[in-house]
């Protein structure tokens, strides 16, 4: 099951073949009415206005395989894999096993046998803890009550088509007051499910209950296919806190176009920590609707960009009830003629008051060519509130190079030493494999080999 | 062991295309009124091992536009001459290159780098510079810690980013760190006199002075006396619109106190 392009019929076929309940089957073919009625977000040219989200003109949406059967599909011959990626992963010391599967040779390895007894732990707990297919089939009600509650089928045209499509992706409930102290992590990054073009995430932690969750891996994740749509809804209830990280790598022919989105009820609290790299475009805002009082939301991102690659990336707080507060930090570093921009939006409803909002962008500019761009948005209403927003675009100078140069440091080391200490607020969150991996990364990528 | 530095017919261009390269505030807007800007002429300059040679002018002279060269920044170009550190010729090294074979350069106006705390930086550049892959990071924080509180930097400096945010005497006081963790065999000091006090230049003195007598070579750009009262040097040079117009002893620091450089 190979074809090309969409079709109602497609979307059909992925339904049967997924044994979806029939509201599922509904619900995919009208996000696709919208998929296709909805516009592509409008070129910079016709609204006479910076890029929003740079250039989609080489999306080809008849070009694409919409629906693969997992375990047979995603395989490619390992010879097939290019060369950089193959250099990439042996610089980054990952084993070779985890190789072919991060280059979609193999499909699946087992994961049971390794975090067999963590699952175990986690389902003593009534913590629900599968791939998205897997919860639809075990947990229809559940899924049915949350599905799109947070990102409407309709939301975005990336979105509808996700919705329509969806394959893969994570499903996590975890009880009230249930609290997991371990990042549910290590089991996604070999889960080959999890890599899917159109993955669907919902993470649901209901009252007074703690969750991390970690997707992805700094390894450049190869697919010969050069759309990813995933979306990501996050439901966290009173008094909850849901930490979702991401290190992401796209190979460098990918349009990376994510909606995630949490919804954030009384004394809730969502961080979104979230590192973007590769990829030819990635459009990408962690948003959080803040709905109940004393709700807060925590945004740290860092996104790379080199040679002929766009992120375009920020956050957005939507303020709907009082005594709500967001903190935005937004971190990009532009290299090798990339260019990052930061997109924001802090929005407060009518009535809405003591709101606490604060935005951070801070963008490293590493040549001549590069390039980094920032759009706040801010529309407040509302008595007593502190909105507070702040960008600082910095350029690594000749000057600052020679100076470490003088003492005795490389200069491809004095760059490194400046980037690193740039991104240490957000390596500072992430456990440590993960920390380890990316400084790596980031010298590859500054060496221009990655 | 003997490492002469020795700099011969040296002239300078500043280098048109780099416009970030401006060691001073009021960097000329008008960048085509810098093309190949001649700044240096033709100096000569011989400093053995263990001597120091004090460098005066006025402002503009060339002072801080030779030190650079003999750094090795990119904006300036040796357009003719030579230099030398221990038999070694230094202009075709890149500058931490220059900085292994035992070259430094204390800044008239060093940079700030944010992202790079004045303690790591003195770390990888003893590192780099020694080549000692045993050293022990502790250990060795700990003789620069307090080799800092003797120089009057607090300890916290160490975690700052380097430069940033510091005042003139604490970046003069970083630099003089990074000179004694790194013992080098050849020294530019560029004004490191300017804005210290009176205790901090006495004691910057007595880190200078304890390398010549370790056999370190200095040169000393000033155009103040003051701290020629604490460090000896053993000839002065008068540097005039980037020509060496006159060289000889300690009182051609006196005259130039009494008549100013115009009378030179
Ligand atoms: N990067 C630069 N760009 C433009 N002009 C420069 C630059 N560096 C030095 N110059 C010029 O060279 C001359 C000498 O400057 P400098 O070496 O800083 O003198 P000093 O250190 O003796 O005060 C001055 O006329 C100055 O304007
Ligand atoms: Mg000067």
């Amino acid at each position: 099951m190979m074809t090309k392009g969409l079709s109602k019929q497609i979307v059909e076929e992925v339904s049967v073949y997924k044994k979806d309940p029939f509201w599922m089957t509904k619900l995919r073919l009208q996000a696709l009415e919208y998929f296709q009625k909805a516009p592509m977000p409008a070129s910079p040219a016709q609204r006479g206005e910076p890029a929003f989200g740079g250039d989609l003109s080489g999306l080809d949406f008849d070009k694409i395989h919409y629906f693969i059967k997992s375990g047979n599909g995603v395989k490619h011959a390992w010879k097939d894999v290019p060369k950089e990626i193959k250099r990439t992963y042996d610089k980054l010391g990952i084993p070779k096993a985890e190789q072919k599967f991060l280059a979609g040779v193999s499909a699946q390895w087992d994961s049971e046998m390794v975090y067999g007894s963590l699952l175990k732990d986690l389902k003593e707990q009534g913590v629900v803890f599968l791939s998205m297919d897997e919860g639809l089939q075990q947990y229809p009600e559940l899924v049915k009550e949350y599905f799109g509650t947070v990102i409407p089928i309709n939301d975005n045209k990336f979105a509808s088509l996700n919705s329509a499509v969806w394959s893969g992706g994570c499903f996590i409930y975890v009880p009230p007051k249930v609290s997991i102290s371990l990042p549910l992590q290590a089991y996604f990054r070999i889960n080959a499910k999890n890599i899917g073009q159109f993955e669907r995430t919902l993470i649901i932690a209901d009252r007074g209950s703690f969750v991390h969750y970690i997707e992805g891996c700094t390894s450049p994740v190869y697919t010969t296919d050069s759309l990813h749509a995933g979306v990501v809804e996050i439901i966290v209830k009173h008094g909850a806190r849901v930490r979702y990280t991401t290190v992401q790598n796209w190979s460098k022919n990918v349009y990376n176009l994510v909606t995630k989105r949490a919804k954030v009820e009384e004394n809730g609290v969502m961080e979104w920590v979230d590192f973007n790299n590769g990829s030819k475009l990635t459009m990408k805002y962690p948003s959080a609707l803040l709905v109940g009082r004393g709700a807060k939301v925590d945004m740290l991102s860092l996104a790379m960009a080199g040679a002929g690659q766009v992120q375009d990336t920020g956050g957005k707080a939507i303020h709907l009830a009082s005594k709500t507060s967001s903190v935005i930090r937004s971190k990009s570093i532009s290299h090798h003629g990339g260019k990052t921009s930061y997109r924001g939006l802090v929005k407060i409803a009518p009535g809405v008051k003591d709101v606490k909002s604060k935005t951070i962008c801070q963008a490293l500019i590493m040549d001549e060519r590069s390039k980094s761009e920032t759009y706040p948005a801010i529309s407040a209403i509302g008595a007593n509130c502190e909105l507070s927003h702040e960008a600082t675009i910095s350029k690594i100078s000749e000057e600052q190079i020679f100076y470490l140069q003088s003492r005795g440091i490389e200069k491809e080391e004095a760059e490194a030493m400046i980037v690193n200490g740039f991104i240490k607020p957000l390596v500072r969150e992430l456990p440590m494999e993960y920390a380890i991996e990316l400084n790596q990364l980031i010298r590859l990528e500054m060496e221009g080999a990655a | 062991m003997k490492s002469n530095f020795e700099v011969k017919g040296l002239s300078v261009e500043v280098d048109p295309s780099s416009h970030e390269a401006s060691t001073f505030a009021e960097a000329p807007v008008d960048k085509s009124a810098r093309r190949g800007k001649r700044v240096v002429f033709g100096v000569n300059l011989t400093v053995k091992s263990g001597e120091v040679h004090a460098l005066m002018g006025p402002n503009g002279s060339g002072k801080s536009s030779l030190a650079l060269v003999l750094m090795g920044h990119p904006a300036y170009q040796a357009v003719s001459g030579s230099v030398e550190l221990g038999g070694k010729n230094l202009l075709s090294l890149k500058p931490n290159e220059r900085a292994k074979l035992g070259l430094f350069l204390s800044f008239q106006n060093p940079v700030a780098v944010p992202g790079v705390s004045l303690g790591q930086l003195i770390w990888s550049s003893y590192k780099s510079i020694t080549g000692d892959g045993k050293a022990d990071i502790r250990e060795f924080y700990e003789t620069v810690k307090k080799q800092a509180k003797n120089m009057g930097l607090k300890e916290e400096m160490l975690e700052r980013f380097i430069n940033d945010g510091f005042s003139g005497g604490e970046k003069k006081k970083a630099e003089l760190l990074m000179l004694l963790s790194l013992q080098p065999k050849f020294v530019i000091l560029d004004e490191i006199d300017s804005g210290l006090d009176v205790d901090t230049l006495k004691k910057a003195a007595e880190v200078v002075n304890q390398l010549v007598k370790k056999g370190t070579g200095v040169l000393l750009i000033t155009h103040n006396q003051k701290i020629l009262k604490y460090v000896k040097p053993n000839v002065v040079h008068v540097l005039k619109e980037g020509r060496i117009v006159k060289s000889g002893q300690v009182k051609l620091a006196r005259e130039i106190e009494e008549k100013g450089y115009a009378g030179i």
